[in-house]
């Protein structure tokens, strides 16, 4: 093996095709980059859905004077009732992790410094707000247990759960997710062909060479090796250029502009990014591979 | 050294076989002359030697190889072999002779080392000694192939096939292949080579296979091009 004689062939045949190289880095850099983006996107909506859903609770609001539901027709709740419903509560355990209970003074203040500068706080009483079990599951998906459990049932006046209104807002950043990753593999697809016909045009315009290495009994692996160095290194440096660009994406787009904005909520940390990045470098040299695959069997056979 | 045995090749577009049940045997160190029409199998003969075409039916033996059952990986070995020459001389043009000959000895990764020293051995055997340097467009044709010989001749090989090596030389410089070709034979090389050129066979005067539509119509010792079947 002649490690710089094999080191030259590739760069002349770099250097030959420069503008097809260029347009192979380009497409790898631009596909792997959406493909980046779109694997960051999904790691982002699973921060948020970790971070969300262990904030969202079950509220169940036990009725007071004025509810007009079905079930809060025997009036204000009994404390007999709400013992009860405490104790249900309590025997859904493990399920059930947390359980607080809410007094209408509570949901008074709660509501006072939530709107502090509202001048809706002047207009409600502590009488107004219900009061409620703030209840945490274990497992949020398991919400059902707990709503056929109490909702409808005298003294239960609604039985409310967060995590559906989180449901509909995850289920929109997942389709957005999905589009992004469909677009991403049908820009795969399209590099691996364009490595294809740049493989093929430079096995054709290295065909005297490589008929000439045929006859003198050079191996397959030394007549392909330079083909394959070269969609291998065009590949890298295009992965390269992507996972530049979700490092910048993370340090402008998410650390910049959306967390300093949006700070109620939590983005993905650096460790997504690192997780990605060989990914993409992989799935780069995987593309290259899979050219060389499709073309060398079929252009350059001893 | 190369051995066929009722060995025929027909090409998957033709109807007609190329070659038609031809046995051949051709012993180490024998100069032989492939002769005989146009389209009558002589290049065929030569390529299924090089394995680069495979036979219909048959056998051949090269090296003590049987082809057939040669896997594909061993074939490069095969050819390291043995040397090629053609009438179009197969050049690099964008490399110099001395790359031109060196190339044939990176690629199956010999040693700079090795190709400085046998590169100029055989240039000087060739008789281009002082012409490393030339780019073939710097050449004459009888030069070309001298180049490519070199190429050939530059491994040594056991076995030196050339397919109508003078077939673009005038007759003057054919003779001066010739007597290279001759050359490289004593050094102990066997030589294959077809030719359509009358006056170097009937001059040289060594073995004569003639073919014609596939079949060897003709095997004779130190025979002649145009001698009456
Ligand atoms: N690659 C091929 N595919 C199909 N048919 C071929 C192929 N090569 C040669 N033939 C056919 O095989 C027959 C023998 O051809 P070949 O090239 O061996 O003749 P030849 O004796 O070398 O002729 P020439 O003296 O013109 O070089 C011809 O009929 C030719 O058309
Ligand atoms: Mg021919």
């Amino acid at each position: 093996m002649r490690a710089n004689f094999v080191m030259g062939e590739v760069g002349n045949g770099l250097r030959r095709n420069l503008t097809m190289t260029l347009a192979v880095i380009i497409t790898v850099a631009v596909s792997l980059g959406l493909f980046g983006v779109s694997l960051l996107v999904r790691s982002q909506v699973s921060t948020m859905q970790d971070f969300w859903y262990d904030k969202v609770e079950v509220s169940i609001f036990l009725c007071s004077k004025g509810s007009d539901t079905a079930s809060c027709s025997g009036g204000e709740v009994t404390t007999a009732q709400r013992d009860q419903i405490e104790a249900d509560l309590e025997s859904l355990r493990p399920l059930v992790s947390e359980i607080y209970y809410e007094s209408k003074a509570e949901a008074y203040t709660r509501f006072t410094e939530q709107f502090a500068n509202s001048p809706i706080v002047d207009n409600v009483t502590e009488n107004a707000l219900p009061e409620s079990f703030r209840v945490k599951l274990s497992d949020p998906t398991q919400y059902e247990v707990v709503a056929s459990a109490f909702a409808g049932r005298p003294g239960v006046e609604q039985v409310n759960d967060q995590r559906q209104i989180l449901d509909k807002f995850f289920r929109l950043l997942g389709g957005l997710q999905l589009i992004a990753l469909i677009i991403a593999l049908t820009m795969l697809v399209v590099t691996v062909l364009l490595i294809v016909n740049t493989m093929r045009v430079a096995a054709f315009s290295r065909r005297r060479e490589t008929s000439i290495m045929r006859l003198v009994g050079a191996s397959n692996f030394y007549i392909q090796l330079p083909f394959l160095l070269e969609a291998a290194i065009a590949a890298g440096l295009g992965a390269l250029i992507a996972i530049g660009g979700l490092v910048l994406t993370k340090v402008v787009v998410i650390d910049g502009i959306l967390a300093p904005s949006f700070q109620f909520t939590a983005f993905v940390g650096w460790d997504a990014v690192i997780g990605i990045a060989p990914i993409l470098l992989l799935t780069g040299v995987a593309l290259a591979g899979i050219a060389a695959f499709l073309t060398l069997r079929k252009y350059l056979r001893v | 050294m190369i051995l066929f045995e009722h060995v025929t090749k027909l090409y998957a577009s033709q109807t007609r076989p190329a070659l038609d049940d031809v046995s051949l045997e051709i012993e180490r160190g024998e100069f032989v002359f492939l002769v005989g029409p146009s389209g009558s199998g002589k290049s065929t003969l030569l390529r299924l030697i090089l394995r680069e075409e495979n036979t219909s039916n048959g056998q051949v033996w090269v090296l003590g190889k049987e082809l057939g059952r040669l896997s594909n990986w061993k074939i490069p070995a095969l050819r390291r072999q043995i040397g090629t020459v053609f009438q179009d001389f197969r050049l690099l043009p964008n490399k110099t002779v001395f790359e031109n000959v060196a190339f044939a000895l990176e690629v199956i990764g010999k040693p700079s080392s090795h190709i400085k020293k046998v590169v100029p051995e055989v240039l000087e055997v060739v008789g281009l000694a002082g012409k490393e340097g030339r780019r073939p467009d710097e050449l004459s044709g009888g030069e070309q192939q001298r180049v490519a010989i070199a190429r050939a001749f530059v491994n040594r090989p056991l076995l030196l096939i050339a397919d109508e090596p003078t077939g673009n030389l005038d007759p003057g410089t054919s003779v001066g292949i010739m007597k290279l070709l001759d050359r490289i034979n004593r050094l102990g090389t066997t030589v294959l080579m077809s030719t359509h050129d009358a006056a170097i066979v009937d001059q040289m005067r060594r073995r004569v296979v003639e073919l014609e539509g596939g079949h060897i119509v003709r095997d004779q010792d130190r025979g002649v091009y145009g001698y009456a079947r």
